[in-house]
């Protein structure tokens, strides 16, 4: 399980590839986020944030067979059509790995300590992202 | 005693502080108790972190509910719902 959070891009089909090699795994399923529109600065709780993003991929771990997990969540300023964040996981069948991958992004949208500010002022967290993350309770 | 606190993003330029130690007195023990010592500062600290705001906290890194207790050396964050992702 690789949880990082840093300012620079990645390259999701790398990662993708790192988490094919186990003969083991039969399924790849990944998310990349991507900003939209507008630049933005996102800012984040260094160390809790870590811990956070630990905290939901083991309990991805918990619910579906994962037999490896990849999570990216970039920091700074971000232009439009940049990557912000990417979650990988790599599974024996396709259902736990989309269940996983989804579940692993619904819970960082509530529970990881990110921030985003455009020029007009933070962003304000949406009901809709709560209701996603509810859905897994 | 004594506690660290953090705020982040909107309440951290609201309040126009990152984070200090604080000296508490006794009977402020949860989260909850924390953010009306504060409130009671008035000014920024009054609008930032009224009731009626939603204002998330953390104590020691891990996401906290306001009848959370807090100890002596715990490092208590205020922040607005994330938005990551």
């Amino acid at each position: 399980m690789k949880v990082s959070v840093q300012t620079q891009d990645f390259d999701a089909g790398a990662e993708m590839r790192v988490l094919s090699r186990d003969p083991k795994v039969g399924a790849v399923a990944s998310f990349v986020g991507v900003v939209r529109e507008v630049a933005m600065t996102l800012e984040h709780y260094p160390g809790m944030t870590e811990r956070a993003l630990q905290k939901i991929v083991e309990e991805a771990g918990a619910r579906w067979q994962v037999l490896d997990c990849t999570v990216i969540h970039r920091t700074g300023v971000l232009q439009p059509t940049d990557q912000i964040v990417l979650v990988v996981v790599a599974s024996a069948h396709r259902g736990d790995a989309f269940a996983a991958c989804e579940f692993i992004m619904d819970y960082l949208k509530t529970q990881a300590p990110f921030w985003k500010k455009e020029a007009a002022g933070w962003v304000e967290a949406r009901a809709s992202d709560d209701k996603a993350a509810e859905r897994w309770k | 005693m004594k506690v660290k606190v953090l705020f982040f993003a909107a309440l951290r330029e609201q309040l126009g502080v990152a984070g200090e130690d604080i000296e508490l007195p006794s009977g402020v023990g949860t989260v909850a108790a924390l953010r009306s010592h504060l409130i009671a500062r008035g000014g920024a600290w009054q609008s930032a972190l009224a009731e009626a705001k939603l204002v998330r906290a953390a104590v020691n890194q891990d996401m906290a509910k306001p009848a959370a207790a807090i100890k002596a050396g715990d490092e208590v964050a205020f922040f607005p719902p994330v938005t990551g992702g």
